[in-house]
């Protein structure tokens, strides 16, 4: 199978798995007993004839299939539908979000990756000695924090003690409501300092753990040897043979990371009271959205699975040996 | 803290020890588990897990208080830590050593239950379809590709929060069904080679069934990844159930479990941080412990090693 064989065939996958994530959080969210407007905020009832008309007026009493079949037809023409609890469109209520969360997700993965594959190459060139070691412990205790933990602390240390950061939102309540001046991109960043480095250090201990292990897989095969015995500088052969091959396993890292840095953001947007689409989804959850529910789960599986496509591409660009592998399904699941 | 709680603490902390030191001590004698205990740090997660284990069953006598009694409301709030409240009182006036203690019952539960539900489903999913192949096969890992799309954080919100006042089997059984999908690709990549191998063919000849031959002849040697991704699933279910319980929709107050503890101490945090940092700190340690323990396990079944 040629290149464009395979690049249609996943196109066409990828396409039948976000159709089926949609349908399967349709049909998950229409089953959950309760009605958008039958509790609102917890427990105090909204006007029997109000809730009835918002009913009719949405379809909802409409049989599932009729209502999936509805959705449907509006995706095919691009629209996401009108959201239940903030009288919008869902595009507008959606669009407003991304760049937060886009901000939030490209500042932690900037910290991830910087300081992950720094330390993790640092660690495999100083294997099994005291630098090694002692990075390898704190990288292990970071990894296994809750972010949402880690998030509470960062907000008591630098927040509340030390008062270094803001403790929340997204800029300058009174001075930039909307960013427009070089102040306010500054602010902007202030604010950005505490949620970027809770996923970030989370993330690059990861990376860590993960590209230590892949340098050292690397440095046990045959080409770095023979490196080596070329009498190539210790640099070279660590930058240019053993780096640029333990790379490659990084590119599959890449893709699994930026779909988690937008849903495993939901608890730290909530905290740092980050107006991203994380937070987006879980007020529509409690208030019964539905459609901004379906749409910010449509939009998470479609970062999943474009963000494994493009690893995959990236993969079959950067290694030769998977070219010729890729009729089979190998590459897919590798 | 009476001095009965005081020894039952250091009779755990001692049988942790004394366990871990025994297990070193035998390992010896084998190369596996010599390669298990490496690493300094595998000792010192499984002895952590081994006391937390003892401490959530012995908890009635570690704990010196009932975890959900109001002490004194008017003069025991957010006391810090003393010799009396061993990790201060909360906003409750709880004590919240005891609530640690018994939090370690909730949340080892579900975190072990729940991965081993993940787990199994993930071992049976990926061998089934490693194993037949064919249609079974393209049904099976498609639905795992779809499941590995899912955003599982917004689908466990759902669940949760839209089934209000999940119990806890329904809450246990939610997280494992939308934890296996990675075992079972691990697993049906391990099933796709080792069914080429001749000890499948030797034991099909001999007549096994494929039952058999699946349950005791090649998920045995699948053992690494397996027992690896139910390491790291015990430590994911329970971060998961600890964010859950976090957001106000996992384990219902005022059961403790260690994430519904953050989220009391959360509004106090500034003021009372310890009712906060000492549940998160055991969430923490069991987490790094389970990633410790698993890292040994990779060592001690690495086939590139076992060569060596």
């Amino acid at each position: 199978m040629t290149g464009a064989a395979w690049l249609l065939r996943r196109l066409v996958a990828s396409v039948a798995i976000i159709f089926a994530v949609v349908t399967f959080v349709f049909i998950l969210i229409h089953l959950a007993p309760g009605k958008p407007c039958g509790q609102v905020g917890g427990g105090e009832y909204v006007d029997r004839a109000a809730c009835d008309q918002l009913v009719k007026q949405f379809g909802l009493d409409k049989s599932i299939p009729e209502q999936y079949w509805r959705y449907l037809f509006a995706l095919a023409h691009g629209n996401l539908g009108y959201s239940f609890s903030l009288h919008r469109p869902v595009q507008d209520a959606v669009a407003d979000t991304i760049p937060f969360t886009l901000q939030l997700a490209g500042a932690a993965l900037l910290l991830d990756f910087v300081l992950g594959l720094g330390l993790g190459i640092y660690q495999a060139v100083r294997v099994n000695r005291l630098p090694d070691i002692v990075i390898g412990n704190v990288t292990l205790f970071i990894y296994s924090l809750p972010t949402f933990w880690l998030a509470l602390l960062l907000l008591l240390i630098f927040g509340e003690k030390l008062r270094w950061f803001p403790v929340g939102g997204p800029n300058d309540l009174i001075l930039c409501p909307v960013v427009d001046s070089l102040y306010c991109v500054g602010d902007r960043l202030w604010h950005l300092v505490l949620p970027a480095a809770t996923l970030g250090l989370v993330g690059a201990a990861g990376t860590a753990r993960f590209q230590r292990a892949a340098m050292l897989e690397v440095a046990t095969q045959d080409f770095v040897r023979t490196a080596r015995a070329k009498g190539l500088p210790e640099r070279r052969v660590v930058l240019r043979h053993e780096l640029r091959n333990a790379l490659l396993s990084f590119i599959t890292r890449l893709g699994l990371a930026f779909p988690f840095l937008l849903t495993g953001a939901v608890l730290i947007e909530t905290i740092y009271a980050w107006p991203g689409m994380g937070r987006l989804a879980f007020d529509a959850i409690l208030s019964r959205d539905y459609p901004v529910v379906t749409a910010t789960a449509l939009i998470a599986s479609v970062v999943v699975v474009a963000g494994n496509l493009l690893a995959d591409i990236l993969l079959g660009v950067a290694d030769p040996r998977l070219r010729v592998r890729a009729d089979t399904d190998l590459v897919l699941t590798a | 803290m009476t001095l009965g709680t005081w020894l039952a603490l250091f009779v755990a902390l001692v049988l942790a020890a004394e366990a871990v030191r025994a297990l070193r001590r035998r390992g010896l004698r084998s190369e596996r588990w010599r390669r298990f205990f490496r690493q300094r740090t595998t000792s010192w997660g499984l002895g952590i897990l081994t006391f937390l284990v003892l401490a959530a069953l012995a908890a009635p006598v570690i704990a010196p208080f009932d975890p959900n009694r109001q002490l004194d409301i008017l003069h025991l709030t957010n006391r810090p830590p003393s010799w009396t409240f061993l990790l201060g009182t909360d906003l409750l006036s709880r004590d919240v050593w005891s609530r640690v203690v018994y939090g370690a019952r909730v949340s080892l539960g579900i975190g072990a239950l729940g991965a081993l539900m993940a787990v199994s489903l993930g071992t049976l999913v990926g061998a089934v379809a490693g194993y037949y192949q064919r249609w079974i096969e393209t049904i099976l890992m498609r639905g795992v590709d779809v499941g590995l799309a899912l955003p599982r954080i917004f689908i466990l919100l759902m669940a949760v929060a839209l089934w209000d006042g999940l119990p806890f089997p329904a809450l246990v059984i939610t997280i494992g069904l939308t934890s296996w999908f990675g075992t079972s690709r691990l697993v049906r990549a391990e099933v796709l080679s080792l069914r080429q191998r001749d000890f499948v063919a030797a034991a099909r000849a001999l007549g096994a069934d494929d039952g058999r031959v699946i349950f005791r002849h090649v998920l045995p040697n699948a053992a690494a990844p397996i027992i690896v991704s139910a390491a790291l699933g015990v430590g994911n279910v329970l971060l998961l159930e600890a964010s859950l319980s976090f957001l106000g929709i996992g384990i219902k107050p005022p059961g403790a479990s260690w994430g519904n503890m953050i989220a009391d101490g959360a509004p106090s945090i500034y003021t009372a941080p310890w009712s906060t940092l000492f549940p998160g700190l055991a969430i923490s340690l069991v987490v790094m412990s389970l990633n410790a323990v698993a890292d040994g396990v990779r060592d001690a079944l690495d086939p590139r090693e076992d060569a060596a």
